[in-house]
Parts: C-alpha cells; sequence; structure tokens
C-alpha cells in the first residue's frame, strides 16, 4: 500500500503534462545544442532573416559570440549588420511604430519563443507557409492561421499550397481539415537543405531561449556525482552510529 | 572519569580556548541549554520511516528560499516596466543567476511537494490527534501562509500567466457578498491589476510573509518539542519512561536523526538539482510556457490557470459554474483540513492498526486530491467540470467518513448517513440539471454512490473491515 501511494505521488505529479494544442500536428525537431556548428549557422540565419523585423532585446551579441565559440572579430564580421556595439543587445533596426504601419502589429521579441512556443512549433511553423491570395501578404500558414508575418523563406523553400480535406459533422454542415502541402515553385534549396535550415534556426532559437541549457547539464551531473559520493559517506556515518540502536 | 569530564578533554584540543569561549557564552546565553535541550537531549521515537524526512526538508526548502530570495531581490526591479525585463537580466547577465533563478522557481514546487508528503504523512499516522491538534494547526497556518506567498511570488515575472492568474484569483474576493467589490480594489490598489499591485506583492512577497512564515515556523517547532513527535505505530512514547526519565522507545535527535536526516536531504538534494539542471521548467508544469510572454493587459492567455500546487483547489473552484459558491467551496476545502483533529476522533492515531477500509479510503482522498489537480491545470470544458465536481464531492465525503468511523456504528447508523448524503448529492444534481452535460451527470452519478456504498454501506454490514486492530503498547522496530 505504502508503496502504491508512493508511486503514485512521485510518478504522476511531474507526469501530469501540459495538453497539446488541438488542429495541425507538429514535426518532431530533435534540437541537438551539443552541435555548436548547427547553432552558428542558425545564428547567422537568425541575424539575416529574422532581425530584420524580429529581436531577442535580452539576449547580448557578445554572449553569443562567447557561447557559440566566436571571436568578436569574427561577431562583428557574421552577425553584426548595424552600428551595435559587441556588448549591445540583439535589437532589431525596425522601428515599432513602422512595424505597426506595414504588418499592423509589432513582430513578437524571439528570446524567448522556444519557451512558450516550443521547439517543434517553431521548427513546423517555419515549413508550413503556403499560397494564400486573400492574405495580405499573399501567404498563410497552417500552424499560425491568419498570421501576419510573410514567409521569408520563400526564395529559399519554394512556395507551396496547402490541400485541405472536408470533414462532415453528423448534423450535415463540414468544415476543412488540413491535409497536405503540394509544392507549386522550387527554391533554391532542395527540401532536405531547407530542413536543415529550419533546424539549424530553431535550434538557434531554444538556445536563445535558455543559454544556460548549454552548460548546466555537465554542471548537473557533477553536482549529481557529488551528491552520491556524499550520500555513499553519510550513509556509512549514518549505519554505524545507528549500530547502537535496537 | 565522568562523561563530563571526557567531553571536556574532549574539547579541550584547541588548547582550551574553544572551551572557554563555550563556557563564557553559557554564562550569558543559553547555548548548551538550548542545543541540549532541543536538539542533543530531544527524545524522537526510534521508528521513524520513510514519511519522516519531509519534516527537515521543509525546512531546508525554506532556507533555499529566502537565500535565492535575497539575492534576486538584490537584481530584480518590482515595477511593470521592469519586472519581466529584470528577471531575463538575472538569467542571462548576472552572474550565477539563472542558477538562483531556477533554484528559487523549482524551490517553490519543490516546497509544496514536501510539505504535501509532510501533511499526508500527518494524516496516515494520525498526527494531528490529541495532543498535537495545536501542532496540526500551526502547520496548517504554515501551508495557509506558504499559498499566499506563492500566489504573490507567482506575479513578480510580470508574465502573462502572473498577471492573468492574480487577476482570476483576486476576482474571487470580489464573490464575498458587500464589501466584494471594495476588497477587491483594495487588494489590488488599483482597477485592475497593475504596477501598483506589483508593488505591494513584491514588499509582501519578500518582507510580510516570510516573517509571518518564520514566526509560525518557530510555533510549530515549539510545539512539536512541547508534546514529542508522533511515530508510525500512533503509540506515545512518553507512556514508557526508563528509570533516568527518557523515553525507552526514545533516541536523542543528535545524532541519530541529524545523520539519517543527512541522507534523506542528500537524495531530495540529488532530484532536486536533476530538475534545476536538465529540465527547470518540467515541461511547463513548474514554468509555465505563457509566462513565458511579458503580461499583456489586454490580451488574456486562452487558457488561464494557476501553478500545478494551486490545481485541486482551483479544480473545485471551477467545478461550482456560480462563482460565489465556488469561491466558498474552495474556503471550505482547505478550512475543512484545520479541524480535521475535531473530525477524525477515532482513538486509534496509525492507519497500520486502523482496519482494511480505512487504507482504501486514504488511498482514494489521495487520488482524488491528484486527479483534481489534474482538472484544475485543464482547460474548462463541461466534462472536465462535470468529473470536477463529482471529485469535489469525493473529496468532501472524505471528511464525512472519517468522522463517521470514529467510533462502532450501527448498521442502522451507517444506512442512515448513507441515504442522507445520497438524497443530498441527487438533490444537487437535479436542482443543477442543464440538458447539454445531462449524459455525464447520470453516468458520474455512480461516483459518489460506489463510493458511500463501498465506505459507508459496506461497513456497516461488516463492522469488522473497520475495526481497530490492537496497538502495541511499545513502538514496532526491526
Amino acid at each position: 500500500m505504502k508503496a502504491i501511494i508512493c508511486a503514485i505521488l512521485l510518478a504522476v505529479l511531474p507526469a501530469v503534462a501540459v495538453a497539446q494544442d488541438e488542429g495541425v500536428k507538429m514535426q518532431s525537431v530533435n534540437v541537438d545544442l551539443s552541435n555548436t556548428a548547427s547553432l552558428q549557422r542558425g545564428a547567422k540565419f537568425f541575424v539575416n532573416y529574422c532581425m530584420g523585423c524580429h529581436s531577442a532585446r535580452y539576449v547580448r551579441y557578445n554572449s553569443v559570440a562567447r557561447d557559440l565559440g566566436l571571436t568578436d572579430t569574427q561577431l562583428e564580421y557574421y552577425l553584426i549588420f548595424t552600428a551595435a556595439k559587441t556588448t549591445d543587445t540583439m535589437v532589431s533596426s525596425m522601428p515599432p511604430a513602422d512595424a505597426e504601419k506595414w504588418f499592423g502589429i509589432v513582430p513578437p521579441d524571439l528570446s524567448l519563443e522556444s519557451r512558450s512556443r516550443g521547439a517543434d512549433w517553431i521548427y513546423t511553423y517555419l515549413k508550413s507557409f503556403y499560397v494564400d491570395p486573400s492574405s495580405k501578404t499573399g501567404v498563410n500558414n497552417t500552424v499560425y492561421p491568419k498570421v501576419s508575418m510573410p514567409d521569408v523563406l520563400w526564395e529559399l523553400q519554394g512556395t507551396q499550397k496547402a490541400v485541405f480535406s472536408t470533414v462532415k459533422n453528423p448534423d450535415g454542415s463540414s468544415y476543412q481539415v488540413f491535409d497536405h502541402f503540394e509544392p507549386l515553385t522550387p527554391g533554391r534549396l532542395s527540401p532536405q537543405q531547407f530542413d536543415k535550415l529550419d533546424r539549424d534556426l530553431t535550434s538557434y532559437l531554444v538556445y536563445m531561449g535558455d543559454p544556460v541549457m548549454l552548460k548546466s547539464r555537465s554542471l548537473g551531473l557533477r553536482v549529481i556525482g557529488f551528491l552520491i559520493i556524499f550520500f555513499i559517506i553519510a550513509y556509512l556515518l549514518k549505519r554505524e552510529i545507528w549500530k547502537k540502536v535496537h | 572519569m565522568s562523561a563530563e569530564q571526557e567531553k571536556r578533554d574532549y574539547l579541550d584540543v584547541t588548547g582550551g580556548w574553544l572551551l572557554k569561549l563555550r563556557d563564557w557564552i553559557d554564562a550569558r546565553f543559553p547555548m548548551t541549554k538550548f542545543w541540549n535541550e532541543q536538539v542533543a537531549q530531544y527524545y524522537a521515537p526510534k521508528n521513524f520511516n520513510f514519511w519522516y524526512f519531509f519534516g527537515s526538508i521543509a525546512l531546508l526548502i525554506l532556507v533555499n528560499q529566502i537565500l535565492t530570495g535575497i539575492f534576486l531581490a538584490m537584481n530584480y526591479q518590482p515595477s511593470a516596466t521592469g519586472a519581466f525585463a529584470s528577471v531575463e537580466y538575472i538569467m542571462r547577465d548576472v552572474d550565477w543567476g539563472w542558477l538562483l533563478r531556477y533554484m528559487h522557481s523549482v524551490g517553490a514546487s519543490m516546497f509544496f511537494i514536501v510539505v504535501y508528503l509532510h501533511m499526508f504523512r500527518g494524516v496516515m499516522y494520525g498526527s494531528y490527534k490529541k495532543p498535537r491538534e495545536l501542532l496540526w494547526i500551526f502547520g496548517m497556518l504554515i501551508y495557509l501562509a506558504l499559498m499566499a506567498e506563492a500566489f504573490m511570488g507567482y506575479l513578480l515575472p510580470w508574465g502573462q500567466m502572473s498577471y492573468w492568474g492574480a487577476t482570476v484569483i483576486i476576482s474571487l474576493f470580489g464573490a464575498i457578498p458587500w464589501v466584494g467589490p471594495g476588497l477587491e480594489q483594495w487588494i489590488r490598489g488599483d482597477f485592475a491589476v497593475s504596477g501598483v499591485t506589483l508593488n505591494r506583492f513584491f514588499a509582501l512577497h519578500v518582507v510580510a510573509v516570510p516573517l509571518i512564515l518564520l514566526g509560525l515556523v518557530v510555533f510549530h517547532l515549539i510545539a512539536l518539542h512541547e508534546v514529542g513527535s508522533n511515530n508510525p505505530d500512533g503509540v506515545e512514547i512518553k507512556k514508557h519512561k526508563g528509570p533516568d526519565g527518557i523515553p525507552l522507545d526514545g533516541i536523542p535527535f543528535h545524532p541519530y536523526y541529524t545523520i539519517k536526516d543527512i541522507c534523506g536531504v542528500i537524495i531530495f538534494i540529488a532530484v532536486f538539482a536533476a530538475i534545476i539542471f536538465f529540465s527547470p521548467g518540467l515541461h511547463g508544469l513548474f514554468l509555465e510556457p505563457a509566462n513565458f510572454i511579458p503580461a499583456d493587459t489586454v490580451r488574456a492567455p486562452a487558457d488561464i490557470h494557476p501553478l500545478w500546487y494551486f490545481g485541486p483547489y482551483y479544480a473545485i473552484l471551477r467545478s461550482i459554474p456560480n462563482k460565489g459558491l465556488g469561491a466558498l467551496a474552495l474556503l471550505l476545502a482547505i478550512a475543512i483540513l484545520f479541524v480535521l483533529p475535531w473530525i477524525d476522533r477515532n482513538p486509534v492515531k496509525s492507519i497500520r492498526y486502523r482496519g482494511p477500509l480505512y487504507r482504501w479510503l486514504l488511498f482514494v482522498f489521495v487520488l482524488t486530491f491528484i486527479v483534481l489537480g489534474y482538472i484544475g491545470m485543464q482547460a474548462a470544458t463541461p466534462f472536465w467540470a462535470e468529473i470536477g465536481q463529482r471529485l469535489s464531492e469525493l473529496y468532501f465525503l472524505f471528511f464525512v467518513v472519517s468522522w463517521l468511523y470514529s467510533k462502532p456504528r450501527s448498521t442502522l447508523y451507517m444506512g442512515i448517513s448513507f441515504t442522507i448524503v445520497m438524497v443530498i448529492i441527487t438533490v444537487l444534481d437535479i436542482v443543477t440539471y442543464v440538458p447539454s452535460i445531462a449524459t455525464v451527470k447520470i453516468y458520474s452519478w455512480a461516483m459518489p454512490f460506489f463510493y458511500c456504498a463501498l465506505f459507508m454501506l459496506l461497513p456497516g454490514f461488516f463492522a469488522k473491515l473497520i475495526e481497530p486492530k490492537p496497538v502495541p503498547q511499545r513502538v514496532t522496530f526491526k
């Protein structure tokens, strides 16, 4: 009985995971934060394709350089295209007022996007733009319907159209459900190459969401290793002291 | 050579100055006396098991929260414009700031896990019963202060869930008749949750409530050391003393339980560290995804719910469509725990000797609490609201059954109790009948029915099921 209660308390509490969003199924990205080259490429794509509109105002350029193994010279050459200093945070040069005029909304800050949305969401979102003439930007997104963001990666990915299937309700009415994409025009990258870019970019966003995850795992292993040794010593001492108790 | 002399010689290795310092202090302040009375000569039962680790672990987390909190407060800005950014500043720019923040945020959740286990231990072994009623009540007050502390602390990161969670919970005070709306505004200090609210919550979170908590913990410990610890057998060790006046089944807290607790604490810290270093958000359970978006005073997140440790009460609140009655049920769910010593009056303390059915009663109660917590985290749908309502009924029925089990009852008594409870529940169902949810309501009626049949009717016919087993005179220890 004790064991049952114990097991339930300790197992169920953390397992009560937050329910998934309904609708489009997210593709699994399997981010590998130990792949520094991937993070470096992701950083490059981020400043080239995202930072025109989006900021990462909590992230400092030089901390990215430090974490991804770049020198200050490399940092200034590859990642800083503005007058920003290496100690500045990654703020987009697009004035928010203009952004609101052009897109109807200020593009959200992306420092913590991976923590509020999750890696799979970002990965799937970036490859789920499709041509939709009814939209102002000419594109729509299955993950984020009626999104204000234009498809900035279309040159790389090419364009695609979404095929919907019709589902009938018992009462005779019907609604549309996303089924699959069909390519329209090819992009500069093959689908495999684009997926890799998408994964690099997503990995970089995951890194930005919690930069310390790069080092906290190895630190955690050392902490737990120490605790195991400490426990062995403490337990032997406990056994020695408790010998007298009958 | 006397033991005291031996101890003095042992301490004398420093050339005597340490010993002289001790004597100097003892002549002015009861240092050694206090240590002996509270630790080295405080006799605890020798049969403590796994469940007895959580008291000292709770104290450890309290210290952890205070220490990390001090350093967080050095870098945090309690203002609507600066709060969110200052948390990210701590996470990214302050040396080891991320560790302080994760130790504090994970610590909050761990505090509740440990306190819930500690409370469960108290219920399982009847530790709230005479002469420990006040000990239990101080404990409940700590729990209450802890809830206030956690609730106000959760506003400080100024994320979406911080903001809207506080908005929803503060609005509950508005449900109080007459004074409600005024009280609500008085708590917020504004017409809506704002920087004013944030500032006062910060003050309360870092100064007022911690002071109250520390005071209550001292009271809890004074009460504990006055009456002595209960144990898994629920027998009083003070009833059997040796010629020296020391309980035969007691051992000094130091060194026996200090070293044992150190072992438990190390295991606990290992679990704590695993979460901090590998998954500090614990898949949205300890840090919610929506809280990584800065508070937006116009747009609420799709689904507002408090963090997991308030889940059961939030489910009880939401299970009643009427806000005022829901808030009342929530209040009752917490208040009833305070009077538990006067509800369960069965002289047998420990679950070990209370008969087989009581085990199942407690097991179902724990299960009810966990599932209610799960429901509290889900989006509010009519289905979950209905299941939540049934489980809320089971939550309160635990106390009814506990009261019934206080002494031997006749078959007629149990039968009548069963009938009364089922009539009340059925009448409530009819009064709150809504056609759209009729099927779920009819089927789920089986939940309280089988619960009452199992725990009220069955022991009415088979009294043996709740008949206490003989309690040993002395503690059992292998």
